[in-house]
């Protein structure tokens, strides 16, 4: 079984362009590299990042949580009367609150970001395809997935090559 | 197998491993691929250095006396300390708010400057934020020790218990477990994730199994896909936007620890903006005093420059003219008030019992480091380390002015008592110190410390070239 085909890449314009290409004929195309190279998530087609709406979800229970727990122990669980004073008395009970929404929503984004991004994961077939360890060094990866539903081993390592890359490389399932 | 130094390990001439000497030719560029190896090198072969021993002997002692200091304390009582009424305050909440604040500059370095796209950050906010988290555990720990009863700090946190008591909401103390902890989790967090693809790149180059699987299992099976970028970029962006307020939060929080207080020398408004940028002040001088022997001990005059060295000194000399201002400010501000006790207060400070530790704060954090004017100081490594070391011990020495000198003279003219420290306040603060510098040698033995995924896209944008 096959999991994929690698093309590999020397630099950052030559992997955008290529997936530019191959997103006309494939759907699904994956690209690796070094570091994040700008433009390259919208060209493999990603409209929707839902980071940001999880990092907001997170800071609004953060906040919302700590402000309910002051408000429950002041004013229902244990009131005490100080000098007449309000037994909700929001100003004083800002600070908890600002920081856990501050943790709250940091939380929620590291962990949201792991989530989407399918991580902790022990082993991925890519790690067992040749040259991939440079993914993380100096070399940028196309990778066209045998799920397409135009994949063929060959024509489409005929369609690979033509991209002109480094090389092109199977990767076993 | 185990990579020695100067083999060849396979495939194209690149891959040639040699510590020390993986610098392009002079004027030449650094390609991401050199970066890579440079920096995974000083953690994969670690070439050993005389002074990094030496410094691991040292700070190892230094560990030694905290634990034990921290022991004996546990074991007796705060009465080892010099404290006493009325000033029950002393050593340990001194070290807190200089901890605190000395890990204040690595946020700022690495979540402020970046929102701000200040790119020369980047050679500089992975050992910066190392700084931070080292700091505040020291700092956390400080007023754990101070408690008297160490064994109940988890009741200063709500949850439901037997006794149907929960923490004093109003009270700023409270506010610090929340500040200190949030602070400490979030510096963790973004330091971490920042880590994640450099830590792929190590378990990637590492050759024994070993390190493969430790590195391995750490950056979580990161391939560096493009989508898992673009999902980190935000996740990281958004980060840094949160821990930009939290740092000025938590200073604010720890100042308002003391101007909550009716002591003259503390109840006052301008605490909080004060006490942040004090805190900036002192952090970028320890961050001076760590980059200075980093990049000249593991050879990394090539990233950290004189120029970033330089940006850091006018980072310092901004904040230190803001510190000198408050001063300023904070007795004009007695004067202005008209109240006796803080009038007293401010005549007490500078020329009472404690005028040497006072005077010395103005020396160390106002006169000398207006040196920093100069051009041509700012660019010399040593001179900025010095000054580095001078800025460290005024701001240990001013915020000892503010705690000490402030409750040493009571209301009453019949509780007055000087502090005196005793060997124990002296062993913590040096164990501290110790054990922090401990701590960041282990983590330039374990970790990179530059952001290698970082400086690979930094350096296809605007070339880092070799000097030497």
């Amino acid at each position: 079984m096959i999991y994929a085909l690698l093309a590999e890449f020397a630099g950052p314009d030559e992997l955008l362009d290529a997936v530019k290409q191959a997103r006309r004929h494939y759907e699904d195309v994956d690209a690796y590299s070094p570091y994040a190279v700008d433009g390259l998530a919208e060209a493999l087609g990603m409209r929707r990042n839902r980071v940001p709406l999880i990092t907001l979800l997170g800071g609004l229970i953060g906040g919302g949580g700590i402000y309910f727990l002051q408000w429950y122990s002041a004013v229902i669980d244990y009131p005490i009367n100080s000098g007449g004073r309000p037994l909700n008395s929001w100003p004083i009970f800002i600070p908890p609150t600002f920081e856990l929404t501050i943790l709250g929503a940091a939380l929620a984004a590291f962990f949201g970001m792991l989530l989407l991004n399918g991580l902790p994961k022990l082993h991925h077939p890519l790690f067992n395809a040749p040259e991939f360890d440079l993914a993380s060094r100096n070399r940028f990866f196309l990778g066209i997935r045998a799920t397409d539903r135009r994949f063929d081993p060959t024509l489409t390592r005929q369609y690979l090559l033509g991209l002109d890359p480094l090389r092109v490389v199977e990767v076993p399932e | 197998m185990a990579t020695k130094a100067g083999t060849l390990i396979h495939g194209p001439g690149e891959r040639y491993v040699a510590p020390g000497t993986l610098v392009p030719p002079r004027g030449e560029r650094y390609t991401g691929a050199i970066i890579t190896d440079k920096i995974a090198d000083l953690v994969l072969v670690r070439p050993m250095h005389r002074g990094f021993y030496i410094g691991f002997i040292v700070t190892t002692a230094f560990t030694l006396l905290f634990l034990v200091a921290i022991s004996y304390l546990f074991a007796t009582g705060v009465g080892v300390w010099g404290v006493n009424q009325p000033v029950a305050w002393a050593f340990a909440l001194t070290n807190f708010v200089w901890w605190v604040g000395i890990g204040h500059a690595g946020t700022f370095i690495s979540a402020f400057l970046l929102l701000l796209r200040q790119h020369w950050r980047t050679s500089v906010n992975r050992f910066a934020e190392a700084m931070t988290i080292f700091a505040v555990a020291m700092a956390g720990l400080m007023p754990i020790l101070h408690l008297g009863r160490p064994w109940f700090a988890y009741w200063l946190v709500p949850y439901p218990d037997v006794m149907n008591v929960w923490p004093q909401w109003r009270s700023p103390l409270i506010w610090d477990i929340f500040a200190i902890a949030t602070y400490i989790i979030v510096s963790i967090i973004f330091w971490y994730m920042g880590l994640i693809p450099d830590l792929a790149s190590l378990r990637d180059r590492a050759r024994s199994r070993t390190k493969q699987i430790a590195y391995g299992l750490f950056a979580l099976g990161w391939r560096g896909e493009a989508r898992q970028w673009f999902r980190f970029e935000t996740a990281y962006l958004l980060m840094a936007g949160l821990a930009t307020p939290l740092v000025i939060s938590v200073h604010t929080v720890v100042s308002l620890d003391f101007s909550f207080g009716l002591v003259p020398g503390w109840h006052s408004t301008i605490f909080p903006p004060y006490f942040v940028d004090g805190a900036l002040y002192s952090g970028f001088a320890m961050a001076l005093v760590l980059a200075i022997p980093l990049r000249a001990i593991f050879r990394l005059k090539d990233f950290i420059t004189v120029d970033h060295l330089s940006k850091m000194a006018i980072l310092l000399l901004v904040t230190g003219e803001i510190v000198f201002y408050s001063y300023v400010v904070e007795a004009f501000n007695a004067y202005y008030s008209a109240d006796a006790y803080e009038i007293a207060m401010i005549k007490i400070r500078y020329f009472g019992p404690y005028a040497p530790i006072s005077w010395s704060v103005i020396l160390c954090n106002v006169l000398i480091p207006q040196a920093l004017w100069s051009g041509k100081l700012r660019r010399t490594p040593l001179a900025l380390f010095c000054l580095g070391l001078v800025v460290l011990l005024g701001m240990w020495l001013e915020r000892f002015m503010i705690i000490v000198a402030s409750l040493e003279r009571d209301f009453l003219p019949s509780s007055w008592h000087m502090f005196y420290p005793t060997f124990w306040d002296l062993a913590t603060l040096a164990g501290s110190v110790g054990a922090f510098a401990f701590m960041f040698l282990l983590f330039l033995r374990f970790l990179p410390a530059i952001s290698m995924s970082e400086l690979r896209k930094e350096a296809r944008e605007e070339p880092i070239r070799a000097s030497a």
